[in-house]
């Protein structure tokens, strides 16, 4: 085994960049790909980052260290809901080593912040709304010095009365939790515990329902998820001589921290210089932010750099989670298999504060239906503020706790009209051209029944693989794994399906657009391309497609991935499935206008030389100029010389439309995106442990521009929808308490509880897309879940309405 | 904080003597936790990874003994025969890199019911012999442990051998967790067959305050056994007594309700692992190969 | 306290030690080694994974003042210890540098005048488990991967070929939540079957 791509690393650090060092590797920037072959796209060119991820010199947030650096430590609430009668901080204050302690009071200008809703308080103002809230600060000299710190600092809290779910938050008399609502959703919410509500309404449900042969309902819960990326928020805030403040940061977008941690400061936009730090993955959870405007805070405070890292129990505090939800599904169909209506309600614990709660609301709403055709639909989605952990975004965005109830909703009306489960999806499943529960029109490939067809036609894996070493049971491969449940005792198996359909972008009539900087020059004889975006690599690749991209339209090979940072326009978020499509086709975009500059520079200098200049179609390939029929024009450096071309420049989507609020019609989404999964599971009916052997997945992506990377991203959102099916919950207990922020106790999938996922990967290109790229990120996220539960419930015979299915559940304890 | 590194075990009896207070640090899987998360600050540690004989066992005639900082991993690969029951609940403690430091004498100073060792123990039949500036002497395991997370342990004594009944039978280890790899028990049950004595014994983790054996299961299921000649005959267990063994012990637990478990799924859980793990011993004591049904019955 | 240990064989003192510091902080935060990583300091995750004497522990687990003339090889030592390995220098973790190469040991070479800190396009020697990851499209995030590198590299110390189910086994300690593990499998059995190429290739 070969391969045919070599990647180094470079280290290009600038002047600026050292002063933050980290002995003895360089930060993880300035990424120079060299490609033995072109390296376009299409192909599975490696990581630029990858040697130094391997050698352990990638600095992540964490990792970052400055000369005097002071830790800073946040006193976080131990209710849920209380009044703060008191706090004293001259014991904290007067502990050696101990620099600055911060609270509410002493915050310099804005005291609220928040991604949609400004509800936010820096430090607690008088009121803790959920159990973590973050109170006080301190910077010490030692993060334990800190602690102890903290550990003196004095509140007196009186406990008030707890909103804990719907019913205590829509009650007439029940405490309101944000009085002095000010936000574009308050007016039009029937009470104000309710952040956000959205209709779906469409056709004639009650017409359709008339007809119906069969009406099959059902209630679902989805429990609390947590993103449990594997490096803790941390960063590194450096105060300037200018007063302003150099923040190094892990976070999914870095303007949007700016544009709400500058207000927090006092200080304008341009003194607050932030550069994207290694990020230990984000999936949603990094979205809003923790440590950032503390750690800014306590340096601009004490004057000495401030590194804030979180452990893991801090961490599950200093995050959103996704929602946990509770949804009630009716659908009616004919005998010979149509679905005719879909009548719902979801509700979503959003938590102390909104973060991204609407925007989820609208997702969960108008992909209620799933991917298929229905015409007549009545749907209402609502989240509620309420005194549990606040709940934003995580990989699947409210599609993922629909996707949960509308696909167990498809077994059970599948089973009510005696139809193979897969035959009766295919057979509603949407195609392009149909329309969604909003009125939107799919215009480009929806091939849901073809996705189901080739998971379906996977090899089984064999039976008994516990037997398969000829001598006694391997019990790794059992259900209870090495704990020495089973020998094969109780062991049945279950064959499951599912599919599902996400929305890739921002929606809404969201101004969804990215930026890309794109330079040319040539080094040494050589063209050499810089990319310069503000893109937040958590993990996904965007560095290797970016360089990818620019090889494609710029036919260079060394492509040079600037270090991401506030000094280029914001290239949106890292999430929602739309890096690729959103800064890749803004650096798409940026290389073409560099092309265009290159040729007109080429013309210039060259025209008279050769008639095809003037006449035929020109690209750039081989660091060349070339004619369309491959002819050699000039070499990019000649054309260049020692002139470098630079170009920035915004790229957006073509535009959504905010849905109606009474109806939610409206083209909400520019893109969706499609995966289905099988799922074989064998599960010791008697003591209600489950082994999944294989969850295979077939998702169309348009154009995988990267394969490599596009298997693992489904491979990993396929892995996170098995942990919400069987393992992941936060426990919320009825003090508003959370029970498990720990990785004892908030269980993550092990690689012995992670099956073999064979991929189908489909490329149907999306003509609006760059490339005909589809976003991957979360499709695999959603039909994941409900493919396991599936597969469970085939091998019980149980119901099992809500997830994780817990051992309890499959044994009646 | 004061870090004691004792170069040996006189120096460190001398330490805890003068410093009762001292918590002793070998593995550190439990108590660099607690440190990390802020949620305990002795006064001092005291590192006992210097002194080689807590790391070292020996084989006797009826008994292993083991030192306390024996890593789990080298209980499963080197003591598998003669403790097969421990080495089997070795296997399940969290993960590779835990098993290398774990050892047995942090799960007794601990004495958290979920600790994976103490059913093997209880089963096995051990003594844990604690020695102070005082003198030495063996408690034995049925009465060490005391209260959750409190052991028989005086505040100036060490654990300085844990001796096991070397088995003279099979023995069976089984823990339930929501996870294939790395969970801490939900519960456990430890089964251990003594052909020689014609007793069996059992223990029961993460069921009840502390760590407990099933007395009634255990009395009702050797007299079965004598009853039925089942010793001498070979002949496979009776269901109808499976079943009473299997109730019987969950009968033994006084579990609770917590976020890894409802008290009622780990009694049930319990009545399972009892049934089960009685089938594998039986089995393997009858020489049966596990898919042979054994038509005939001790009767 | 003072704490004096080797590291990737080199004898390292660090001072000023809180006696509750565990040894990953100690690498982390005063021997300016940061690639094993702080991901939940309760051994459940393993990305702080070390060999501490040869044996892959959890350093988050070790406190500091345990790791006293212990011998520690952490990711950033991977590289020259998978090489030492090969040339059968070492088999075991626990042989690192003699005294008199630890003298003459240095952290980089000093930059030439003007020159950046490292040679672009300077190849970086790798491991095979290393190099193994980069290839399979095993390392995304990245924050599993250091301690994930520790632990699959001993793995195939002591199992030259081991089955599918012996690499789950040997990795359940190590959390992933980018790839699904499935790049992980493919890493190991590519550093194997890689070596396995090697040792045929050698006749022996």
């Amino acid at each position: 085994m070969h391969t045919t791509d070599t990647t180094t690393a470079r280290d290009t650090t600038t002047a600026r960049d050292t002063t933050v060092t980290r002995a003895p590797g360089p930060a993880p920037a300035g990424l120079t790909q060299n490609s033995a072959v072109r390296g376009g796209i299409g192909e599975s060119t490696l990581r630029p980052d990858g040697t130094l991820k391997v050698t352990g010199e990638f600095a992540y947030a964490s990792d970052l260290w400055h000369e005097d650096m002071l830790w800073g430590f946040t006193l976080r609430s131990p209710h849920a809901h209380a009044r703060i009668t008191s706090v004293d901080v001259s014991e904290a204050l007067r502990t050696p080593g101990v620099y600055a302690v911060m609270t509410h009071d002493d915050l310099p200008a804005a005291t609220r912040y928040g991604l949609e809703f400004t509800d936010t308080p820096v430090l607690a103002d008088g009121v803790v709304r959920y159990h973590g809230e973050p109170v006080a600060l301190v910077a010490a000299d030692h993060p334990e010095t800190a602690r102890r710190a903290a550990a003196r600092i004095h509140v007196d809290y009186d406990p008030l009365p707890l909103v804990v779910d719907e019913a205590t938050a829509l009650a007439d008399d029940a405490p309101v939790l944000h009085p002095d609502r000010d936000d574009h959703h308050a007016p039009y919410v029937p009470h104000p515990n309710m952040v956000h509500r959205q209709p779906i309404k469409r056709g004639d449900v009650a017409a359709a329902e008339a007809l119906a042969d069969v009406v099959v309902s059902g209630e679902y819960e989805v429990g609390m998820q947590d993103q449990a990326f594997l490096g803790p928020e941390s960063g590194l805030a450096v105060p300037a001589e200018d007063g302003g403040v150099d923040l190094y940061i892990a976070t999914q977008w870095l303007h949007a921290d700016l544009r709400q941690i500058a207000p927090v400061l006092g200080l304008p936009e341009d003194k607050v210089r932030m550069t994207l730090s290694g990020v230990g993955g984000a999936f949603g959870g990094r979205e809003d932010l923790s440590m950032q405007a503390h750690a800014c805070l306590l340096a601009l405070r004490t004057g000495k750099p401030v590194k804030i890292v979180y452990n893991r129990f801090e961490s599950f505090f200093g995050h959103v989670h996704r929602h946990p939800a509770k949804l009630w599904y009716e659908h009616g169909a004919t005998r010979d298999g149509r679905l005719v209506h879909l009548k719902a309600r979801i509700v979503l614990d959003g938590g102390a504060y909104a973060s991204s709660s609407a925007a989820v609301v609208g997702n969960a709403a108008s992909l209620s239906v799933g991917p298929y055709a229905v015409d007549n639909v009545d749907v209402e989605a609502v989240a509620l503020y309420t005194n549990n952990p606040p709940c934003g975004a995580m990989r699947g965005f409210g599609a993922v706790q629909a996707c949960f109830a509308y696909e167990a909703q498809m077994d059970k009306v599948a089973a009510e009209l005696g139809m193979d489960p897969v035959e009766f999806r295919q057979l509603n499943a949407m195609t392009q051209g149909t329309a969604m529960p909003t009125g939107q029109v799919v215009d480009s490939p929806a091939p849901v029944a073809e996705l189901l067809r080739r998971v379906k036609a996977m090899p089984m894996p064999p039976a008994r693989q516990w037997e398969s070493a000829g001598e006694g049971a391997d019990i790794r491969a059992l259900p209870g794994g090495l704990s020495n449940t089973t020998h094969g005792e109780g062991v049945v198996r279950g064959v499951g399906y599912a599919v599902g359909i996400k929305n890739v972008g921002f929606s809404e009539g969201f101004d969804d657009y990215s930026t890309a900087r794109v330079r040319l020059e040539s080094v040494g004889g050589e063209p050499v391309a810089t990319v310069h975006t503000a893109m937040a690599e958590v993990g996904q690749g965007g560095v290797t497609v970016h360089a990818q991209i620019a090889r494609t339209e710029l036919g260079v090979t060394q492509v040079t991935i600037h270090p991401a940072d506030t000094r280029v326009g914001s290239a949106g978020s890292t999430s929602a499935s739309r890096q690729t499509y959103v800064t890749g086709g803004a650096v798409k975009n940026s290389c073409e206008a560099v092309r265009e500059r290159v040729l007109e520079m080429g013309r210039r200098k060259f025209g008279s030389h050769h008639p095809a200049w003037a006449t035929a179609e020109l690209r750039l390939e081989g660091g060349k100029v070339v004619t369309d029929g491959g002819e050699a024009l000039a070499g990019l450096a000649d054309v260049l010389e020692d002139e470098a071309i630079d170009i920035e420049l915004e790229w957006r989507h073509r535009p959504t439309q905010a849905l109606d609020r009474q109806t939610g019609q409206g083209f909400g989404h520019v893109q969706y995106s499609f995966a289905a999964h099988r799922a074989v599971v064998e599960v010791d009916t008697e003591l209600g442990l489950v082994k999944v052997i294989e969850l295979a997945c077939a998702q169309d992506v348009g154009k995988a521009l990267n394969p490599l990377s596009v298997i693992g991203q489904i491979q990993g959102g396929t892995t996170q929808g098995l942990g919400l099916a069987v393992m992941e919950e936060i426990v919320v207990a009825e003090d508003g308490r959370v029970r498990n922020p720990s990785f004892t106790d908030y269980l993550i999938p092990t690689i012995l509880d992670t099956p073999s996922i064979p991929v189908d990967v489909l490329e149907l290109a999306d003509d609006n897309a760059p490339y005909g790229l589809r976003g991957v990120g979360e499709a695999p996220t959603l039909s994941s879940t409900p493919a396991v539960v599936a597969a469970v419930r085939d091998a019980t015979g149980l119901a099992l309405s809500r997830v994780p299915v817990r051992p309890e559940h499959i044994t009646g304890t | 904080m004061d870090f004691l590194r004792p170069a040996g075990w006189e120096e460190a009896l001398a330490a805890k003597a003068e410093h009762p207070t001292a918590v002793p640090i070998a593995g550190g899987t439990d108590l660099m936790v607690e440190i990390n998360f802020d949620h305990r600050r002795p006064e001092y540690l005291m590192d006992l990874n210097r002194i080689v004989e807590l790391g070292e066992w020996e084989v006797g005639e009826d008994t292993v003994r083991l030192g306390p900082s024996v890593p789990y991993s080298r209980i499963m690969e080197h003591l598998r025969a003669e403790l097969p029951g421990l080495a089997l609940a070795s296997h399940t403690v969290a993960s590779p890199q835990i098993r290398n430091r774990g050892g047995v004498g942090g799960n007794l100073g601990t004495a958290s019911p979920a600790g994976d060792a103490h059913p093997a123990l209880l089963a096995a039949g051990a003594e844990v012999e604690v020695e102070s500036v005082r003198g030495s002497r063996r408690i034995p395991i049925d009465d060490f442990y005391t209260g959750v997370k409190r052991n028989a342990l005086a505040e100036d004594e060490l654990i300085k051998w844990i001796h096991i009944r070397k088995a003279d039978g099979p023995q069976q280890f089984s823990k339930v967790g929501t996870r294939n790899a790395m969970v801490i028990a939900v519960c456990a049950f430890g089964l251990a067959l003594h052909p020689a004595t014609r007793t069996v014994r059992t223990g029961i983790g993460s069921a009840a305050p502390t760590p407990v054996r099933a007395r009634e299961a255990e009395e009702f299921l050797t007299a079965a056994l004598d009853e039925g000649g089942c010793w001498e005959n070979g002949r496979a267990v009776p269901p109808a007594v499976a079943r009473q063994f299997a109730e019987l012990a969950a009968g033994a637990c006084n579990p609770i309700d917590d976020v890894r478990g409802s008290a009622k799924y780990r009694r049930h859980a319990v009545t399972v692992m009892a049934r089960r793990t009685l089938g594998w011993t039986w089995d393997e004591f009858r020489g049966v190969r596990r898919d042979d049904n054994g038509s005939a019955r001790c009767a | 306290m003072r704490v004096n240990l080797t590291v990737n064989g080199r004898p390292q003192q660090a001072d000023d030690v809180w006696e509750g510091e565990s040894l990953l902080y100690v690498l982390r935060e005063r021997l300016g080694l940061p690639g094993s990583k702080n991901a939940c300091e309760q051994g459940e995750c393993g990305s702080c994974t070390v060999r501490l004497d040869g044996v892959p522990v959890c350093s988050c687990l070790v406190a500091a003042g345990q790791a006293e003339g212990r011998d520690v090889v952490t990711v950033e030592g991977l590289a020259v210890h998978a090489e030492q390995r090969a040339a059968g220098a070492c088999g075991t973790g626990t042989c690192g540098t003699g005294l008199d190469e630890a003298r003459r040991w240095q952290a980089l070479p000093p930059p030439a005048e003007g020159a950046p800190a490292a040679q672009p396009g300077q190849p970086v020697a790798l491991a095979p488990i290393q190099q193994a990851f980069i290839d399979a499209g095993a390392v995304q995030c990245g924050f599993c991967t250091p301690g994930l590198l520790v632990a699959a590299d001993e793995l195939l110390e002591r199992n030259a070929d081991p089955s599918d189910a012996d690499i789950r086994e040997a990795l359940s300690g190590n959390l992933c939540r980018c790839t699904g593990y499935e790049k992980i499998l493919d890493a190991v059995r590519l550093a194997a079957a890689r070596a396995q190429a090697a040792t045929a290739g050698q006749g022996a």
